[in-house]
This record gives C-alpha cells, structure tokens and sequence, in this order.
C-alpha cells in the first residue's frame, strides 16, 4: 500500500507544479498588465460587423449519437483490462463468456455500421 | 504516514465543494465541468483506497466519455441564460430528501457491518490483501466467471443503450448525394457510355 501510493508522488508533484504555473499565469495579468478597457475593445468582434447572434448556438444532436457510441466502446475496452490481467486464471470459461460478450456488442456494431450511424450525413 | 490522511481530506474537501458546485453554480458549462473536478477528486480517493483501475477507468470513462456527453447535452438544450439566473436553488428540497435516502442507506450498510462483522466476513468473493493480488486482477478473477451473469446483462445493456440511441437521434437527410464506391468502381465503359445514333433534324 505505501510502495503504491508513493509511486504516485511524480504525478502530484506534476500536477502542483501545474497548478503553481497555472495560477501564475493567471494573476500576473492583473497585476503587471497595461488596462485600459473601453466598449469597444470589449465587444465581440465578427469580421469588421456587429455579431448576428449568440454564440451559444444548439449543437447539433449527431454529436450526441457519436459520444454515446464512443462511450458504449470505451466501456467494450474497459472490460477487457481485467480479462487480459486474469486470463491465465480465469480458464475457458472466462475465455468464452468474454466471447459471448464481444459478440452481443459486435451484433451492435454490425447494426450501426449498416445504418450508416458511422458516417456525418 | 502522514501523506495519506492530509491528501484524503484535500481530496474529500474539493469533491464535496465542486458536488454542491454542480448543483449551485448558475450556467450549465460550469456545472458540468465542476462535475469533472469531483470525477477527478474521487479518483483520488479511489487511489488512496487502492483501487488503482477504479481510478483510471472513473477518469477514462466518466471524465473522458460520460462528461463530454453532458456536455454535449447541455450545448444541445436552447439555454436562455437570463432565464437560469432566478431560482437557482429552488430544487434543493427534493434533492436534500433524495440525499437523506442516500445517506440513510450508507448509515444502514455501515451500521450492519459494525453490529454485525460476520456478515462482511461471509461476502461471496473476499477481497485480498493489496500486497498479494492487485486491483485489477481481484476484479478480474471474479467477474468473468462468478459474476458471469452481471457481465453478460452488461453487455446486453449497452447493445441496448446504443440501439435505443441509433433509433432515436439517426436522421439521414434524403437530399445529401452519398459516395458510393463500390458503385465507382464498377463503373465500365458499357454501363456509362451510351452510343446513339440520332438522324438529322431530330431530337434524342
């Protein structure tokens, strides 16, 4: 338990020297930068003319359809880590339910690859 | 050593705070990126549990995938953000009721395991010593094979999941022109060309 947590002592000291930079570059702006806002420099600027709109535009639900089927494989690779880890443990039958597996979600995927899911439009 | 309980309350403090940011912060973003910052503290306590691959896979699933998917979420609802402005908290009673469930059923799991040892000592699969067997491989040795059934209802919830989802969100527009390049390159002179013969004076 010790050995394992201390093998994580590089990664907090990356992420504190991470924070300590990031914090740098955030408050040195306020303190040694030239300010002198005024409307217009402040305004958003489109090309010269007045913004149409907000840019907090509706995204279109397409996204959504590809980070679902992402995530829905991700989760496919996140079980096969321990399986890879156990196998020489887990036998035949560890080796044929992760088979039965694969192929329920392969049946998904034959799906969506023949609804064309996989292409933009 | 002294390390552990110090990063176990930093990690504990900031996944309380950002949590209640989530719920109290006004625009959506900025919930859904606090979310992220309680991902990322929780993995730490998996850590310090040593549950290493619980660590990475809550970093790699839920921050990777699952959040860019609220996020995504949140970017397609039409926010009018000068209408989030008022009532922001006014969910908080049906959410503190909710969490008093919550908390009555850890207090519960808890108590039993304090009144009673033995019925902890009796769980199905024993978890081994850290020094023996590592996270991964704990969880590996059980869960293809005693917990098959649970494995296999998984697989069969996300067939479902992605299923449900190509059914619902799959709109194909009838005026897009596809490439076909199966159809390309069957293409041969005889199928494209067409020789006709047109007498003088008239029209094909």
């Amino acid at each position: 338990m010790e050995t394992l947590l201390q093998s994580y002592m590089p990664i907090v000291i990356f992420i504190a020297i991470a924070l300590v930079i990031g914090g740098a570059l955030l408050v040195t702006p306020f303190l040694v930068a030239y300010r002198n806002p005024d409307p217009e420099k402040l305004s958003a600027y489109e090309c010269g003319f007045n913004a149409f709109d907000d840019a907090r535009m509706k995204f279109d639900v397409r996204f959504y359809l590809v980070a679902i089927l992402f995530i829905i494989f991700d989760l496919e690779v996140a079980f096969l880590f321990p399986w890879a880890v156990a196998f020489r443990h887990i036998g035949w039958f560890g080796f044929w339910s992760m088979m039965v597996f694969l192929a329920v979600l392969t049946i998904g995927f034959i799906y969506e690859w023949k609804k064309g899911a996989l292409e933009w439009d | 050593m002294i390390l552990q309980p110090i990063f176990f309350y930093i990690f504990s403090i900031v996944t309380v705070a950002s949590a209640f940011m989530v719920i109290s912060s006004r625009n959506p973003v900025h919930s859904v990126l606090f979310l992220i910052l309680a991902f990322f503290n929780a993995a730490g306590l998996f850590i310090l549990l040593g549950a290493e691959f619980l660590a990475m896979i809550l970093v790699v699933v839920y921050v990777g995938a699952v959040a860019v998917l609220f996020l995504f979420v949140v970017m397609m609802l039409d926010i009018d953000f000068g209408e989030l402005r008022q009532g922001v908290l006014q969910y908080l009673p049906v959410g503190a009721v909710i969490g008093l469930i919550l908390l009555v059923e850890l207090v519960t799991v808890l108590g039993g395991v304090v009144i009673s040892p033995e019925v902890s000592a009796g769980a199905a699969a024993p978890i081994p010593p850290l020094e023996q067997v590592s996270n991964i491989a704990a969880i590996g040795a059980v869960l293809y094979t005693r917990y098959l059934f649970f494995f296999q209802v998984s697989g069969l919830i996300l067939l479902v999941a992605m299923i449900g989802a190509i059914v619902l969100t799959l709109r194909h527009r009838e005026t897009v022109r596809r490439q076909s390049i199966a159809n390309q390159v069957a293409r041969n002179p005889a199928s494209a060309v067409e020789v006709v013969q047109v007498k003088s004076g008239r029209g094909i």
